[in-house]
């Protein structure tokens, strides 16, 4: 399992970058992983507002649609609309492709977050 | 003829013709003046053209590849796959309640309304409620119905404010979509270990803008919910009703009852409970019953008996109105009550015993091979997570497979959700030792394949008419129709 350096991670298996005021969130290896192949992502729609463990986006692999949950609060700026019609990617590279970036509305949050040791060793215990 | 695989349109050849239509009376007659262009499909028909014969023999040869409780076992857990008694279609059949028309007087269908006013009756008793509809068409049609006499309720009592439906994160998929379609927002909650409501969980949820909660009962994971009580007194303090989803209802026949527990509305499927045939599309049934407080919301019409006549009751300006055209699909109710008759109370009680004691005589026996990672004493079903030891990386999809190989339906697989592998399994009463035994050999022998020829198994299924699948695909490029070369 892979766990990228420079990341934040949250509890539900998912990892944000961020660039100044704006976060780029994706999930991890671990959840693609569980996941299986994915066939479908439903995106939230840009401008949308979202407070943080609210559903931002529906993932469906052919286990399960799954919600995934936003660690941070804010708008979204921007989504990447290339998994419309290739979904698979997450499951190739779960970290280079990302989901949603958000405008971030409240910074403390990322403090929350876990860093890639603290993730790691939170993923041993999962298993 | 086990491997024919192909579509009608394949065997259609140009010009066989296998049914002549009458051609119009008048030759002469301008189709213009019948049905205008602008109503017509312009474009070709492209219907198969085949004899009849072949059209026989194509569908027919098709209707052999079926599967079903009839031609073996089913353990497709959640979706309890009982034997359906052939009595049950026996009396469904008799031409007093195949060929009545719904908009028949109410006095040349007393003996129809009898049947729905007692199945009301019996349903009532079975479950703790007090009264029932027999009207919608399956379970989350009666999740529907269910949350819109709760919607109802609220706002009898100005209390607008109730736009959230609380559902565990253990539950069935349909919860959350039928809260969502009745206009509900959806609040999750977490469950414990054991797929138990987490108390604290929920009380942080509870509040003034909660219109109730969804729960099964027993759960997804086949564990009986022991806090239900405590459940439902926080729920009815903080102002909500409790919704009890009848999907595991074969798991308390005779036992304990919903209304007992607390709940206010329920459904149950007749289609699984009640022995009803299902799989394939139904057509399914879902009952709703409610407690006292909520009949007024019931939808109409309701069957009513004065003296020794039985009537509709349409005059009810509570209510939630009509959920379904007529009253429900008449020929299921049917076969349900022919069941509870022919079973009585001590048979449905007896039926629960048995389908408890199968789940776990099958939970023992599996778990020194599989994951079980709830080992506790289950209900009607219970959840494994996959092989023990991860064997050669053989997945929970390779096993069902395989099982197809061995002429078995396979269990439900990843599902419920908080098991990693999940493969539930539901035996049901209705199948004998043998059958039992037999199954479980199957298994065991599965996960010996694993650890010593595992491409076997990862590779299954080898001697169904179509082979492995490529699921991905199928769902990331769905061909949904034929379509013509052009």
């Amino acid at each position: 399992m892979k766990v990228l350096e420079g990341l934040l991670y949250s509890e539900n298996h998912e990892w944000v970058r961020v660039e100044g005021n704006k976060a780029y969130l994706g999930i991890t290896d671990y959840a693609q992983h569980a996941l299986g192949d994915i066939v479908y992502i439903e995106l939230p729609e840009e401008e949308e507002e979202f407070d943080a463990e609210d559903s931002i986006c529906t993932i469906e692999s052919v286990k399960a649609a799954s919600d995934i949950y936003t660690p941070v609060s804010g708008t979204v700026v921007e989504i990447n609309e290339d998994l419309e019609d290739d979904p698979g990617a997450v499951n190739a590279d779960p970290y280079e492709n990302w989901i949603v970036c958000i405008e971030l509305s409240n910074n403390s949050e990322l403090e929350e977050l876990m860093s890639p040791e603290e993730y790691k060793e939170y993923c041993e215990k999962e298993e | 003829m086990k491997n024919y695989d192909q579509l009608i349109f394949e065997i259609s050849q140009e010009g066989r013709i296998g049914y002549r239509l009458s051609q119009f009376e008048d030759d002469n007659t301008n189709i213009d003046n019948i049905i205008p262009k602008e109503l017509r499909r312009q474009d070709e028909l492209n219907l198969p053209e085949c004899s009849e014969n072949q059209v026989a023999r194509h569908y027919t040869l098709i209707s052999n590849k079926n599967f079903g409780v009839d031609t073996g076992f089913y353990p497709l857990g959640s979706c309890t796959m009982k034997y359906n008694p052939k009595i049950n279609e026996e009396i469904a059949g008799l031409s007093k309640f195949s060929r009545l028309h719904p908009y028949q007087p109410v006095e040349t269908v007393q003996g129809a309304l009898e049947l729905m006013y007692n199945l009301n009756t019996m349903l009532s008793e079975i479950t703790g409620m007090d009264e029932f509809t027999l009207q919608p068409a399956a379970g989350a049609h009666g999740e529907l119905t269910g949350l819109m006499i709760i919607k109802a309720y609220h706002q009898k009592n100005g209390d607008y404010n109730r736009t959230k439906i609380i559902v565990p994160d253990s539950a069935h998929g349909t919860n959350p979509s039928s809260a969502h379609v009745a206009g509900f927002d959806v609040v999750e909650v977490k469950s414990n270990r054991n797929g138990e409501v987490d108390i604290e969980s929920l009380k942080s949820v509870l509040g003034d803008d909660i219109a109730g909660l969804m729960l099964t009962n027993p759960n997804t994971l086949g564990l009986f919910e022991k806090n239900i009580e405590e459940i439902a007194k926080l729920v009815h303090e903080a102002g909500g009703l409790l919704y009890y989803d009848g999907a595991n209802t074969n798991a308390i026949m005779g036992k304990t009852r919903p209304g007992d527990m607390g709940f206010d509305v329920v459904h149950l499927n007749l289609h699984k409970t009640f022995s009803t045939p299902h799989g394939g599309g139904g057509p399914g049934s879902g009952p709703v019953g409610v407690k006292k407080n909520l009949i007024e919301f019931l939808p109409v019409p309701i069957v009513e008996k004065e003296k020794e006549t039985y009537n509709l009751n349409y005059d009810k300006p509570n209510s939630i109105g009509k959920i379904k055209g007529y009253y429900g699909n008449f020929g299921i109710l049917v076969r349900a009550y022919a069941y509870i008759q022919t079973m009585g109370g001590e048979g449905l009680k007896k039926a629960t015993e048995t389908a408890v004691l199968n789940a776990n005589y099958m939970q023992k026996k599996l778990k020194e091979y599989y994951h079980l990672p709830v080992d506790h004493i289950c209900k009607h079903e219970f959840v494994l997570g996959g092989l023990k030891g991860d064997l050669n990386e053989v997945t929970t999809l390779d096993i069902a497979k395989r099982l197809l190989d061995y002429g078995y339906h396979p269990p439900t697989i990843y599902f419920p959700l908080i098991i990693d592998s999940a493969i539930m399994i539901e035996p049901t009463e209705t199948e004998s030792l043998e059958t039992i035994d037999g199954f479980i050999e199957t298994m065991i022998k599965i996960s010996k394949d694993a650890e010593e020829n595992p491409e076997l198994v990862k590779n299954a299924p080898l001697n169904t008419p179509v082979k492995r699948v490529d699921e991905v695909q199928a769902a990331r490029k769905p061909i949904l129709k034929w379509e013509k070369d052009s």
